[in-house]
């Protein structure tokens, strides 16, 4: 009687002895503990941001000194600094990093595309200031021909010539600033969509060779969907560089608070970023708050645009899963 | 619309390495032709030379003649992109566009051929093209539904769907059931008997009952030795391929002896 009921219950033992054990749970608790550390520290930027700006919002007129007279006021132009700088290092780095990348994933040999893509991370390692200092006294004067240029050609066509008003005799422009923010952000976009175009399932590559695809429509057919989210990604990231680089921007901009759409201009409202860099020494008590309420602006705006961003792609995709 | 193949001393490289050498074969307008052998033993290799597909892979190259319609597919100056456009392929895995529809799915090849076409030629090509694949039934109701919403015999029609859509001489499969189940794998073997009228068949396989019962001449490839190259041992008439070989080594894979 004994033995038998003996033996059961070693043999459910040996069922409910599952074999993966320990390394599974660690491994599990690891990377969940991984996962809860980023959303604790989002958060806890989030609950310092909101704290010590929170009164940043409502100081009275004399602290924002002689440009502003209230927060809104003090903000908008920096916002659209801010913006105006990263929007033109999107427009010139995003089709030039998708470019390099798909060179390198789909039409150079790899004896030419691996020191390629090696030298495009390389120009990751080179520290912002290096870029300041290089767009300030380099770059700038190289560019006042064209902003010359663009003043007197583009300038007169009504709505988009107000982009090129009067320009900056130093060619330290927004446009200067864009240019260099475009160079620092362009190896990230690279090499993210670099890594997601080689990802491309290969059945899905033949397939398109097999009907009579050249590469060129093969990668419009198959690498390029498979790849969008990951683009997306790319140019977020990029987006986030772009929004809060400091030393580039504050280096090459010469400052002024007006809020104008002359993206060539010899004053423009510089980054948030860049703002709290210069004015972080000078620091009342009062001034930090609104530097910090600043700094809250543009997390919440770099989160909304990558929700907005996020949004769209993934509205394409289900409609294509429904 | 079918067109014969000849094949005449190819050898096949990646790299340095040969990996079938020299084949000759005619393959005949309208027929099915099945390759068989052993794994690695070049079928699959000779078969994507057919539409020039073997030199997709850097550093992947063929000496030789194949030449369809008095056309030698390797003669300099031939675009493989138009070769690729007469000879169609279907994969050993169901591979249709995962962000496409069923129906632009089957119109992704004339797309690009044609460019802009009106809507109501391009319905019947679908209709066409998907009925020559036996899939029209399953799927007219769901035509705008995402190929990949579909069990993998019906994916893989619709690859052969593709395929005939832009209506080429040649139909190359590279063991196009594989990787599905016995009732798929018989709705191919079907529509591979309906499809010879209109196309010349090429198909690779590892199932010789399935040669058997598709094909009507086979060839059998297979490797003098280890790490030497492919070659092809013989090719007949499927019936007294499986009757009575010419070659012992036939004999002996085809009964199961090796392989």
């Amino acid at each position: 009687m004994t033995a038998p009921a003996a033996e059961a219950e070693e043999a459910s033992a040996n069922w409910a002895r599952a074999r993966a054990g320990v390394g599974d749970r660690i491994f599990a608790g690891s990377a969940l503990a991984a996962g809860l550390t980023i959303l604790a520290a989002l958060a806890g930027v989030f609950i310092f941001l909101a704290i010590k700006g929170a009164s940043g919002f409502t100081k009275p007129a004399e602290v924002y000194g002689p440009h502003a007279e209230s927060f809104l006021g003090y903000v908008l132009p920096l916002l659209v600094g801010t913006f105006t700088a990263s929007v033109i290092a999107l427009i010139i780095a995003v089709p030039l990093s998708f470019g390099i990348a798909l060179v390198i994933s789909h039409y150079a040999p790899r004896w030419i595309a691996a020191p390629v893509a090696y030298v495009i991370d390389l120009l990751a390692a080179v520290p912002s200031v290096v870029y300041g200092l290089w767009g300030a006294f380099f770059l700038a004067n190289k560019l006042v021909p064209m902003h010359v240029w663009l003043h007197d050609h583009i300038g007169p066509i009504p709505i988009i010539g107000n982009l090129f008003g009067e320009p900056n005799p130093a060619g330290r422009s927004v446009l200067t600033a864009g240019i260099v923010l475009a160079i620092m952000i362009l190896p990230i976009i690279t090499a993210i969509t670099r890594e997601v175009f080689s990802r491309t399932p290969r059945l899905h590559e033949e397939a398109a060779l097999a009907l009579g695809a050249t590469r060129w429509e093969m990668v419009r057919m198959t690498v390029f969907p498979y790849a969008r989210s990951g683009m997306v990604s790319a140019v977020m990231l990029g987006l986030g560089r772009a929004l809060g680089e400091t030393m580039a921007v504050t280096m090459v901009l010469s400052v002024g608070f007006d809020l104008s759409w002359n993206i060539i201009a010899t004053s423009s409202p510089t980054s948030i970023a860049a703002n709290i860099a210069l004015k972080y020494k000078e620091r009342s008590a009062d001034l930090l708050n609104v530097l910090v309420a600043t700094g809250l602006v543009l997390f919440l705006m770099t989160f909304l645009v990558n929700f907005l961003a996020r949004w769209i792609v993934g509205r394409s995709e289900r409609r294509m899963a429904r | 619309m079918a067109k014969s193949i000849d094949v005449s001393d190819v050898n096949i490289y990646y790299g340095d390495f040969l990996a079938v050498e020299g084949v000759n074969m005619t393959i005949r307008a309208g027929a099915v032709t099945a390759f068989i052998g052993p794994s690695g033993c070049g079928k699959s290799t000779f078969l994507r030379s057919l539409n020039r597909m073997h030199e997709v892979i850097p550093g992947a190259r063929v000496e030789g003649k194949i030449v369809v319609d008095g056309q030698d597919l390797y003669e300099p100056g031939v675009d493989p992109v138009a070769v690729r456009r007469q000879v169609g392929m279907v994969f050993q895995r169901p591979n249709p566009f995962p962000t496409m529809s069923i129906y632009d799915n089957v119109l992704a090849g004339l797309r690009l051929n044609a460019g802009k076409m009106k809507k109501s030629a391009a319905d019947d090509i679908v209709e066409k093209s998907l009925r020559g694949a036996n899939l029209w039934n399953e799927v007219k109701e769901r035509l705008n539904k995402p190929g990949m919403g579909l069990s993998g015999g019906q994916q893989q029609r619709l690859c052969i769907a593709r395929a005939i859509a832009v209506e080429p001489q040649i139909l190359l499969m590279d063991e196009p059931c594989s990787a599905l189940d016995p009732i798929s794998t018989s709705a191919i073997e079907d529509l591979i008997h309906e499809l010879k009228d209109e196309f010349t068949i090429v198909i690779v396989t590892h199932n010789m009952q399935q040669a058997a019962r598709v094909s009507d001449d086979t060839g059998f490839f297979n490797l003098k030795a280890t790490g030497e190259p492919g070659h092809l041992v013989e090719f007949n008439p499927t019936k007294k391929m499986f009757a009575n070989p010419d070659d012992p080594s036939t004999e002996a894979y085809i009964s199961g002896r090796f392989g």
